[in-house]
């Protein structure tokens, strides 16, 4: 009750809802504009359109050979998840849980990745990667992509791990159970909302990774956003709006992915677990 | 056999760190040795010494600019963002009517991608798009008004993506710190400011500093934006730009190996002066009472 009439309130609060507002119809324009061009005859100087059509997602759809694309989108991102997962949630526990020699630089370690620009380690990686014919097929790609994801699991499954009472492995323990019990018995149970968090946010940023997959793909393992930048910096090539609506195509698939995870998981505990209990 | 078993577990080492193996061989192979493995090409280049590719950075102009157009672009968007995720998620975190269709209408740009970023923006913004004719039409402005291919159109689409990043964790972060906290705050006496500068503030500040050193990793490795809605040639040649130009159209690896080294540390120092700065910072529990 309290949150809301303070809304009615205070100037901070209109001043913070007028920012979110003008964010907002920005984004409506930037997505809107894609959207009308995407299903527009032709589009010069004017405020819209002057027909409609649909024929552009058929065009797009036929031309970029959209639908290997869409596989090996899905292909490298399952993989990517799966496996860093695999990889980081163990790694995360004993990290959060744990103090031994080197504990510190392991997790220095850890964090560079992340907070590396893709670009920088991208390069001398794919070097690496072409040097032993793992790049320009999906094992390069899934490998490149691993390099952020792994790490991101490490981070983003922390706190989750933090937050859980050592106590409750203490008395599994007690019980008689071993690590990979209170692994499977304990952890993974409590853990399962971290561990679909890290995984959805891996899946958006694996799907969105730029960087790493154009270094590293050939022409058989390029997924949406790759195929996407070369048909647009090949301006000229294609018609603006088939590309307007490969780029639709591309955001209704991330939405589809981010609105069944946000079924799943509730935003804010991505990093905290929340008491979201009302007042 | 048993004894030195007990010694180290003393120390901290057991078998239970055996469950970080695959994680630190991983990050060995893949990440240390090709990091390594460039660092060593970027002192051997065709001419020049062993030097010769950071000296060729540093005197051609047109190299050496990009460490300052990318943080001119970077850390004005990255700050940006989390400066304004604040006060947003700060009255988001309560319960009121469609609080959830809003997180998720602010974090709807995740999914849109550099692509149809960049389409939209040339179109929204673009000399005929609705934004200048709105401009035009109105009286606001009498030419249009040059958004895109330009600093702008690369700081808009910073904007874009990566607010919603930092809006999410900083969400996350504040949730995460028990309200009743502040409550105690309030019965004492203390005002809305006062409990969100002696309270909120201090526990949210490392959440804050970890969300900029990830909005500012976006923004500092932008490169198809750069590319597609900006000035590549010019005001927006970034440094992973001439890093990419240097690897894939010179084929000059060890130059692009030097960008990329030099590309690191500069955003290294950047990071560290600001995780440095949390270290001093309160780190654990923001959860009241038992947690």
């Amino acid at each position: 009750m309290a949150a809301r009439r303070s809304i009615v309130a205070t100037p901070a609060a209109w001043l913070v809802w007028g920012v979110v507002a003008a964010f907002f119809v920005m984004l409506a324009g930037v997505i809107g504009s894609v959207v009308v061009s995407s299903v527009g005859t032709q589009w010069f100087d004017t405020w819209l359109p002057t027909g409609w059509t649909t024929r552009w997602y058929a065009q797009s759809w036929d031309e970029f050979t959209l639908l290997p694309v869409l596989i090996v989108t899905l292909e490298v991102s399952a993989l990517v998840v799966g496996i860093s997962v695999l990889i980081g949630v163990p790694a995360a526990y004993v990290l959060a849980r744990r103090s031994f020699p080197g504990r510190r630089l392991l997790y220095l370690l850890f964090l560079l990745p992340i907070l590396m620009p893709p670009i920088t380690y991208g390069i001398p990686l794919a070097t690496v990667l072409y040097k032993y014919g793992f790049a320009g097929n999906l094992s390069g790609v899934v490998l490149a992509n691993l390099v952020p994801s792994v790490p991101f699991v490490i981070l983003t499954m922390t706190p989750f791990i933090e937050q859980i009472d050592p106590a409750v492995e203490r008395a599994a323990r007690m019980c008689g159970a071993n690590t990979r019990q209170v692994f499977v018995r304990i952890l993974t149970p409590l853990l399962v909302p971290g561990i679909l968090a890290a995984s959805i946010l891996v899946l958006v940023r694996t799907v969105g990774m730029f960087e790493l997959t154009f270094l590293t793909a050939g022409p058989d393992s390029q997924t949406l956003v790759v195929a996407l930048y070369y048909s647009m910096s090949a301006a000229g090539i294609r018609a603006q709006q088939s590309i307007d609506a490969m780029a639709v195509i591309y955001t209704s698939m991330m939405l589809v992915l981010l609105v069944l995870a946000l079924r799943f998981v509730n935003p804010t505990q991505l990093v905290a677990r929340v008491r979201d209990e009302g007042d | 056999m048993v004894a030195l078993r007990h010694r180290l577990a003393e120390r901290g080492i057991d078998r239970q760190l055996l469950l970080l193996i695959p994680a630190a061989v991983f990050v060995l192979l893949l990440f240390i040795y090709p990091f390594l493995y460039g660092v060593g090409l970027s002192f051997q280049p065709v001419e020049g010494g062993a030097l010769g590719a950071y000296r060729e950075f540093f005197t051609d102009a047109y190299l050496r600019d990009t460490i300052g157009t990318t943080l001119q672009l970077s850390l004005p968007a990255a700050l940006l963002n989390v400066l304004a995720s604040v006060p947003i998620a700060y009255r988001m975190r309560g319960r009121f009517r469609g609080k959830r269709l809003l997180t998720t209408v602010l974090v709807v740009p995740i999914t849109l991608g550099t692509v149809l970023t960049a389409q939209g923006l040339l179109n929204f913004l673009g000399p005929t798009g609705w934004f200048n004719r709105t401009l035009l039409s109105t009286g606001l402005a009498d030419a249009p008004v040059r958004l895109t291919n330009n600093y702008w159109g690369v700081f808009f689409s910073l904007v874009i993506t990566g607010f919603p990043f930092a809006f999410l964790l900083v969400l996350s972060y504040l949730s995460g710190i028990d309200p009743s906290l502040e409550r105690a705050a309030a019965t004492l006496g203390a005002g809305r400011w006062q409990r969100f500068r002696r309270i909120t503030l201090p526990l949210l500040a490392p959440g804050l500093a970890t969300t900029f050193c990830l909005t500012f990793v976006l923004a500092f490795s932008v490169f198809p934006s750069a590319v597609l809605v900006g000035d590549p040639s010019g005001t927006t040649r970034v440094m992973s730009i001439a890093a990419y130009d240097a690897a894939y159209v010179r084929y000059d690896y060890p130059l692009a190996s030097a960008v990329a080294v030099l590309m690191g540390l500069v955003e290294l120092i950047v990071i560290g002066a600001v995780l440095g700065w949390r270290a001093l910072l309160y780190t654990g529990s923001t959860a009241g009472g038992k947690g």
